[in-house]
């Protein structure tokens, strides 16, 4: 079994179109949508985790991508800006997923993307502007 | 057997000081015992790394041709207003003013992204900022309206003059509320759901010097990443509050005002800081050499995180209202573990103050001094401490009737 948290971007003529149950019913996938928006023109965007065996992942995201859907990694969608982060810690207790953890030996701060879930709960409880999410 | 100042000073100047920072002083002392260990250790360097509000800097531009007299204008920089009450091209910036299209809280909670502390950062990076002036113009200054870049060394002076920083021990803040509510605590989440504190602890410099026996006016000290000095006590310096036995306030008491070179600073210790929904403020790096002078002194700074306490305070509701009452009592190694019990709810913790970048801030002191960098300064006079009488009131209103 694979997992991966995933963006997609639907172009509009796709937004009405079940793709989510198509790939639930027959690629056999485990989805779970962690957000959904639909921009006022027509455009959405899904964050998702899917789960499956390799071979029908791959098989259904190039489903996906056949219906003109973008697919990127959630990763390159949320930025920690390290530089800008100064290990306060203000984060540490409104991060659900415990993306953003600290050393508690170092009080060093460390963000995990893999574990993030773009809730941007991080957003406003950091004054230093250090967490970008590009949505 | 007691040390002076003009003897540590002479040992660092030979490189032979020996300066430990208040973190690594407590397990020293620990092994060697505290006599031997207040022989051994000249210097104990403390350091802290947080939001402090009461900042700011004055500047005086130099004088345009013609000349323009600012006082009694307007004058921005990057479109944060400054105040110009003062001769003609003298101004104050301070750290939590904002743009005045800035919508605040009109939009809640405000972002607050821009104002006075980012204005500070920028020109301690080296970048050009747009100073903009409309004056009333006189036959000594006729200029009226002024619009150039300016940077850092362009200017005459830059201060940076903080009137209350490095609180010696501060609230947890929590929220008994069913709402969010967004305060210059951070954000805190309904009916406990999380507490926010704010301190450096055991390396935070006034609880290492509880009685304010070595630091006064004319310390030196690091500020902002360069050398600063403390200048007195700073506002609302309230030293009478209830302390541990071993004299360790367990609420907010002594406050330091302190000045220092903005073009000697770095923007790593100088950061612009946006509280959402709150405001603008500038998040300050002091750090404080204590020269251990005899056993005593020493002792003081053997504190340790289990050892300080702070009080928990609803800030929906009686902070705002100014209700006193505490929902109880934690220490910083509780707080810093993550999580809190407060009336029997365990709740998550964090941190406002950067525990990380005090330590940072001790351990470069400790190097400016080992490497004969930095020399310590025999105050003019200590900080007003517990016999002082001071008492820290609240503002009393007396209504102005109207005839």
């Amino acid at each position: 079994m694979q997992k991966k948290r995933v963006v997609f971007n639907y172009p509009p003529h796709v937004v009405e179109q079940p793709v989510i149950s198509k790939l639930v019913k027959e690629f056999d996938l485990t989805v779970n949508i962690l957000r959904a928006r639909i921009s006022p023109k027509e455009e959405g965007r899904l964050v998702l985790e899917i789960t499956g065996k390799r071979q029908a992942l791959e098989a259904g995201i190039h489903y996906i991508r056949e219906l003109g859907v973008e697919i990127q990694s959630l990763a390159q969608d949320v930025k920690w800006h390290e530089d800008r982060c100064t290990h306060c810690t203000a984060c540490i207790s409104a991060c659900p997923p415990r993306a953003l953890d600290v050393n508690r030996q170092t009080m060093e701060v460390s963000f995990n993307r893999d574990k993030c879930i773009a809730c941007e709960a991080c957003i406003p409880v950091c004054p230093y502007q250090a967490m970008e999410i590009l949505f | 057997m007691a040390k002076s100042i003009e003897e540590i000073n002479e040992k660092i100047k030979k490189g032979k000081a020996v300066v430990l920072t208040a973190e690594e002083i407590i397990d020293f002392a620990a092994e060697r015992g505290v006599k031997k260990a207040s022989q051994e250790v000249d210097v104990v360097t403390t350091g802290t790394f947080g939001p402090m509000c009461s900042s700011g800097a004055y500047f005086n531009v130099g004088h345009s041709k013609p000349r323009i007299k600012l006082g009694g204008g307007k004058t921005y920089l990057n479109d944060v207003p400054v105040y110009t009450g003062l001769a003609a091209v003298d101004f104050f910036l301070g750290a939590t003013a904002m743009p005045e299209d800035d919508p605040r809280n009109k939009i809640y909670p405000g972002k607050f992204s821009y104002g006075g502390a980012h204005v500070i950062e920028e020109l301690i990076a080296g970048k050009d900022v747009r100073l903009t002036a409309t004056a009333y113009g006189t036959d000594c200054y006729p200029r009226k309206t002024l619009e150039t870049f300016i940077s850092l060394k362009d200017m005459n002076e830059a201060i940076l003059f903080n009137m209350r920083n490095a609180y010696q021990n501060y609230n947890v803040a929590v929220n008994l509320s069913d709402r969010v509510i967004y305060t210059y605590m951070g954000v805190l989440q309904p009916k406990m759901g999380n507490a926010n504190y704010c301190s450096a602890g055991q390396l935070s410099p006034l609880l290492n010097d509880p009685y304010y026996k070595t630091i006064g006016i004319g310390t030196r000290i690091f500020l902002g990443g360069g050398i600063g000095y403390v200048v007195g006590n700073g506002t609302q310096h309230n030293p009478n509050v209830a302390r541990t036995e071993k004299g360790v306030p367990k609420m907010p008491a002594g406050t330091l005002a302190v000045k220092g070179d903005l073009k000697l600073m770095t923007p790593k210790w100088l950061r612009g800081t946006s509280f959402t929904g709150y405001g603008v403020t500038l998040t300050v790096g002091i750090g404080i050499p204590i020269p251990i002078l005899d056993e005593e002194i020493l002792r003081y700074t053997l504190v340790k995180d289990e050892e300080i306490w702070a009080q928990v305070v609803d800030y929906s509701e009686s902070y705002p209202q100014c209700v006193p009452g505490s929902l109880g009592e934690v220490n910083y190694k509780q707080l810093k573990s993550g999580k809190i019990t407060v009336q029997g709810k365990e709740i998550p913790t964090s941190g406002l103050s950067s525990y990380l970048k005090a330590r940072e801030i001790a351990t470069i002191l400790k190097e400016w001094i080992e490497a004969g960098k930095f020399f310590l300064t025999q105050p003019v006079e200590l900080l007003p401490s517990v016999d002082s009488g001071i008492v820290f009131k609240p503002l009393k209103e007396r209504p102005i009737k109207k005839r």
